[in-house]
């Protein structure tokens, strides 16, 4: 008896967790959803949702979130590749990660620096003939910081799944006359997949919402779902549509999670 | 079992020691004191020299905290906690606060120094007869713009903004209530406008000052400003006059069509639990000679007609920041417009920023 209970008791501090933490606030965010700005129960959120407004900012947010994750992807992959190559493989992988632990905003305003009409970026540009142009406030600045903050979450996933990768089955593939992309497109990457899909959820899901960056780099040129969701809770008040946009956010992200998912392997 | 007792009984004891050091720590703060002041105001926005004044003068604690929004300033006072005593929203605010029973009105016999305030800023529409604010600095809307990056280009109207020379060069607040005030505005029509069809006409106006919009931005622009990262930006007063002790080559123009007038004000909230305090406060704040310390600290405009007079001349002469009467006629305060036109606005905005 005493072991059940303990083990009941261990649970105690998770179970708390996720419903003060995890179900409660989802639970109140899809309550406010259904709140108008008189505090009525209503569908007007949802309705309101289907206008044009949103529906352009929803395509907005996928079409930036999609090209963060493909060029963190590009990068990431052949880098985690080479990491797995190299002799002190984990410091590498240390030094990556590093910049992670620097806080979001100071990045962003050191970036604003860098990008800036007399910042480095530029003086370099001038300095190899190609003459300084207007980088800050652009989607390239956009993405390019984007993709920066991004990438050791990326490459993480996709290093341990190389990392594990059995070497031998590399040498069969070999040994059975496979050519380099043979065996990079029908070994290395369909056992590193999981990795890839683990990446692309962990970059494209807060992709979606970023707003700081939407307007210290890109001066509220590129507007996401995350502005939208700010200005109605901070701005206008209007928790109702924020909770809205919020609840629309968590359903795309579970569409996701489905779409990459794992497929259950037999034993 | 016997286990189990034992640590049941350790935890309690923690919860019962940990009670015991949050309740002195609220003491040694002053949260539960007689003689304590917790003064709410925006960050950097009073000469911390003053506050020890006035502890010197009254033998009141002062607790000095700050906020960076009216609206986080306002869920903060909503949810209690804190026995905020003095707090300084701005107009607009004050309206919804007043709505939500959350401000205690004012005993102006506690408050003889009101009598220094300029009368064109005493009886406004938000608070008439000043029943629970005092204004404590004032300013206005308008362009700040380098004339060294622009040579020959003056500014005297907002349609000067839409000029195709600007490409690319103007800096906007990300704010729905001052962009699109300055569409309407430039249109001749009421920054306080709530007609959906001028609300439109503004925003297609807006719409085609988008090429020459470099960015929306929030307190960055004090930055991009004083590095000459653009040309120009549209401004508040306060923020235009700390970029010009950065950038000596900017200049500020309130334009002729008129724009918004803004004031931030001293209110005691409901929290409070030394109204009699926040009243010597907001006196003390009131002295002419004391409030020309503080802007001289701050250096916003001061609503204080007798503290002009302990100023330097060249910051009181000074067009820019202290107008003549006759373009303060022209400028308008920001009514509460009800939660549903400040959405309209702000769904608008959104659309702008989309263009």
């Amino acid at each position: 008896m005493d072991n059940k209970f303990l083990r009941n008791l261990y649970m105690v501090p998770y179970a708390v967790w996720i419903i003060v933490f995890v179900i409660a606030p989802i639970l109140l965010v899809l309550y406010y959803s259904f709140l108008d700005i008189h505090g009525n129960f209503s569908l007007v959120n949802y309705e309101r949702f289907f206008t044009s407004v949103y529906l352009k900012l929803t395509l907005s947010s996928f079409w930036y979130a999609f090209l963060i994750t493909l060029i963190s992807l590009l990068v990431a992959y052949p880098t985690a590749y080479l990491l797995t190559k190299t002799k002190h493989k984990h410091l590498w992988l240390l030094l990556i990660i590093v910049p992670s632990w620097i806080n979001l905003l100071l990045k962003a305003y050191a970036f604003i620096g860098i990008f800036g009409a007399y910042g480095a970026a530029n003086n370099f540009l001038e300095f190899i003939g190609i003459g300084s142009r207007q980088l800050l406030f652009t989607d390239f600045s956009f993405v390019f910081v984007a993709v920066y903050i991004f990438i050791p979450f990326m490459i993480l996933p996709i290093f341990n799944a190389l990392n594990s990768l059995n070497p031998t089955l590399i040498d069969a593939a070999n040994d059975l006359g496979a050519s380099r992309w043979t065996t990079f497109s029908k070994v290395i990457f369909p056992l590193t997949l999981n990795g890839v899909k683990t990446g692309c959820q962990v970059v494209f899901i807060p992709a979606l919402s970023l707003f700081m960056l939407t307007r210290l780099i890109a001066g509220n040129r590129v507007i996401t779902l995350g502005t939208a969701i700010e200005q109605h809770f901070l701005v206008t008040q209007d928790w109702g549509m924020g909770s809205t946009i919020a609840v629309f956010l968590i359903l795309i992200m579970f569409l996701i999670i489905r779409l990459t998912g794992f497929r259950k392997r037999g034993a | 079992m016997k286990k189990l007792m034992t640590g049941f009984i350790a935890i309690a004891l923690v919860s019962a020691l940990m009670l015991v050091i949050i309740d002195r720590l609220n003491a040694a703060q002053g949260y539960s004191g007689a003689d304590t002041l917790t003064v709410y105001n925006w960050g950097d926005y009073i000469d911390m020299e003053l506050i020890d004044r006035f502890e010197e003068e009254t033998g009141i604690t002062v607790i000095y905290e700050t906020f960076d929004s009216n609206e986080s300033m306002m869920t903060k006072v909503q949810q209690g906690g804190t026995t905020y005593d003095i707090a300084v929203p701005s107009e607009y605010m004050i309206e919804k606060m007043k709505e939500e029973d959350l401000l205690v009105e004012l005993d102006h016999e506690k408050l003889p120094n009101l009598k220094y305030i300029d009368e064109r800023f005493l009886d406004l529409a938000f608070d008439e007869g000043n029943k629970y604010s005092v204004p404590y600095f004032w300013g206005t809307v308008g362009i700040l713009y380098n004339p060294e990056m622009l040579p020959g280009k003056t500014f005297t109207s907002w349609d000067d903004l839409w000029d195709p020379e600007l490409k690319n060069e103007i800096l906007l607040i990300d704010g729905a209530r001052e962009v699109m005030g300055m569409g309407l505005n430039s249109l001749g029509y009421s920054l306080n406008d709530t007609d959906p069809e001028h609300l439109q006409e503004a925003l297609e106006k807006l719409q085609t000052l988008t090429p020459n919009v470099k960015a929306i931005v929030g307190d960055e622009n004090k930055l991009l400003m004083a590095n000459n990262e653009a040309a120009v930006a549209l401004a508040w007063s306060g923020d235009a006059r700390d970029i010009m002790w950065e950038n000596e080559a900017l200049d500020y123009v309130v334009p002729e069509e008129g724009s918004n007038l803004w004031f931030d004000n001293m209110v005691i909230p409901k929290t409070s639990d030394n109204i009699e305090g926040a009243h010597q406060f907001i006196n003390f704040m009131l002295d002419p000679e004391i409030a020309a310390i503080n802007t001289e600290y701050v250096s916003y405009s001061t609503p204080n007609q007798a503290a002009l007079d302990y100023l330097p001349e060249e910051m009181v002469e000074d067009e820019r920041f202290y107008p003549s009467s006759e373009l303060t006629e022209r400028l308008e305060v920001y009514e509460n417009l009800g939660q549903e036109m400040l959405g309209l606005y702000n769904e608008l905005f959104l659309t702008f920023k989309m263009h």
